[in-house]
């Protein structure tokens, strides 16, 4: 007898997925990276070389064995830079989608749940914030309250988790009639034991998708923030604004622009592939008995 | 002979429900009541009301659309109507329990069978210290094989019937004083439907509850069931213990309603169906 838990059914499936084990892997080491250079930066280790150390003699180069991908207009090594990044590109990936998640998986299960007029109004409200470009409200925010790691970590997850609430609505408004929704509630159970207990982990597969998929969504929006200025600030090295800084430089220096981007374009894509993957793992039906 | 005191009085019940196209009546002043230990069943077609009366009991319908528009449900001579959420959770699977028509569906897929029961007695047996032995003895009083291990089961590994054998052991072990059955036979092969309604029949003796028993098929309240309602479009036409019911019809539509059993050597062409031009 097949005595395991839907989730790990689900699982089982990710893993037998040769997209999803490479797409993971990329991210594991990512995110090994990211702690590791985390951790150096705020001891100060200057490895491969101190990130912000600038010398003007050397500035321009391009790769070498002493500098693997060459250095920028102030001489720093992009390597370093790019490592030495890595974490901020990670923690405003997972924290701005866990901030986004916190208050779209309520919003929408508190809305789908209910119906209603609180359905309406909060619905109304999702659709006026989705009225808006996203990318110019949070760099209207991020002006307003100041470009700090915090604060646009939490501006990217105050502004992106209409999706997720639109999503979690649906679910809701599906699994709400179900026969064990009503067994439930025929047996007393609460509301929010209802909702916390009962329709949430069933609809947990969509809602861990779209959760994979909106973290390199906040890395790339990030990235667009600091090219423009409002991202972090210098001299605090991010995947971004390596290439804001090199754009100038653009047909002198390639490699200040192909390499941090090179390094955006793997994380994000190794999270939309993982993401992908979970969806098809979730999807029960596609697994042949 | 009638008791001073039922366990449940509905007097002249009337629900409407709001659509677009303006109020429909489902129930019209529905009266009935039921004594303790005792056996129910309510017949009709799809759409006569009976679901929506049953789930009336505790409030379970969605409020709106459904609206009561007047008339009283006497539980234990306090009007359900006028109770408040509180109240109405204690009493939903504490005093009255449900089983539905779907057991596949009604038993949620991501819990095993054991959490599910250990969630409904928590909720209104919180002096039950050992759970699990109380588990394992609602399984085994429902007939379900090797209890101690089957109940760390998910839904999915068990048959509709065993599904629906959960269920039941899920509504008893809140130890309700009546067991609505909304059509507890309907989704389950005819075998498994004897199996099930055998095993409701020597519930009811062993722990003296209350059922009713909802369904469109008078062939399986024979034996069951102490009194008959029979309704059609939101009202009860016909009223009366289980033998005369079934034996004497005396409104058309009980007795079309019975015409449409198939009987076994039955010189008969084809089945009967109900003209509802007669009727109305």
């Amino acid at each position: 007898m097949d005595n395991r838990s839907p989730a790990q059914r689900m699982l089982a499936r990710f893993r037998r997925d040769r997209i999803a084990m490479i797409s993971s892997a990329t991210i594991i080491v990512l995110a090994l990276t990211a702690i590791t250079f985390w951790i150096l930066s705020i001891t100060n280790v200057p490895f491969p070389e101190n990130p912000n150390a600038t010398d003007l003699q050397s500035k321009l180069q391009p790769p070498s064995f002493e500098h693997w991908l060459g250095t920028d207009n102030l001489g720093r090594d992009v390597l370093s830079r790019i490592l030495h990044g890595s974490y901020i590109s990670l923690t405003v990936g997972f924290v701005a989608v866990a901030v986004s998640l916190c208050i779209g998986v309520v919003v929408g299960a508190v809305s789908g749940y209910f119906g209603g007029w609180v359905d309406n109004i909060v619905m109304r409200v999702v659709d006026a914030i989705i009225c808006f470009p996203t990318f110019f409200l949070i760099l209207s925010a991020v002006a307003l309250v100041g470009p700090s790691l915090l604060n646009i970590v939490i501006v990217i997850g105050l502004v992106s988790w209409t999706g997720t609430a639109r999503l979690v609505r649906a679910e809701f408004l599906t699994l709400r009639e179900s026969q064990y929704v009503k067994a439930a509630r025929s047996l007393g159970q609460g509301s929010f034991p209802i909702i916390f207990k009962h329709i949430l982990p069933n609809a947990a597969a969509p809602i861990f998708v779209t959760a994979v998929i909106g973290i390199p969504e906040a890395i790339l929006t990030e990235a667009g923030l600091s090219y423009l200025g409002f991202g972090v600030q210098p001299p605090q090295a991010t995947w971004g604004n390596i290439i804001a800084d090199g754009k100038a430089y653009i047909l002198d220096a390639w490699w200040l622009i192909v390499f941090p981007g090179v390094a955006i374009f793997i994380s994000a894509l190794a999270f939309f592939l993982a993401g992908d993957a979970l969806r098809r793992a979730g999807n029960s039906k596609s697994e042949t008995h | 002979m009638e008791k001073p005191n039922p366990l449940l009085d509905v007097r002249n019940l009337k629900i409407q429900f709001a659509t677009e196209d303006g109020l429909v009546d489902a129930v019209k002043g529905t009266s009935f009541s039921l004594n303790k230990g005792e056996t129910l069943a309510i017949v009709g077609e799809s759409g006569s009301g009976k679901s929506v009366t049953a789930l009336s009991f505790t409030r379970l319908l969605p409020e709106p659309p459904a609206k009561f528009a007047g008339g009283e449900i006497l539980w234990k001579g306090q009007d359900v109507l006028k109770m408040n959420a509180r109240q109405l959770r204690a009493i939903r699977g504490g005093e009255i329990a449900y089983i539905f028509q779907e057991p596949s569906t009604s038993l949620n897929p991501v819990y095993t069978i054991r959490s599910q029961i250990a969630e409904a007695i928590r909720l209104h047996r919180p002096d039950v210290t050992d759970v699990d032995a109380e588990i394992v003895k609602w399984l085994d009083a429902v007939g379900i094989v090797n209890p101690a291990k089957r109940m760390h089961d998910y839904p999915h590994q068990l048959s509709g019937g065993m599904q629906q054998r959960a269920m039941i052991a899920m509504a008893l072990s809140c130890q309700p004083d009546l067991l609505v059955a909304d059509e507890p036979t309907t989704a389950l092969d005819v075998t498994i439907q004897a199996q099930i309604l055998g095993q409701l029949r020597e519930l009811r003796t062993k722990f003296d509850m209350a059922i009713i028993l909802i369904t469109h098929n008078f062939a399986i309240i024979r034996g069951l069931c102490d009194k008959v309602a029979v309704m059609f479009r939101g009202e009860i036409v016909e009223f009366g213990t289980a033998e005369e019911v079934l034996s004497n019809p005396q409104h058309p539509y009980t007795r079309a309603l019975i015409d449409c059993i198939p009987k076994l050597g039955a010189n008969q062409k084809r089945l009967r169906t109900i003209d509802y031009a007669k009727l109305a």
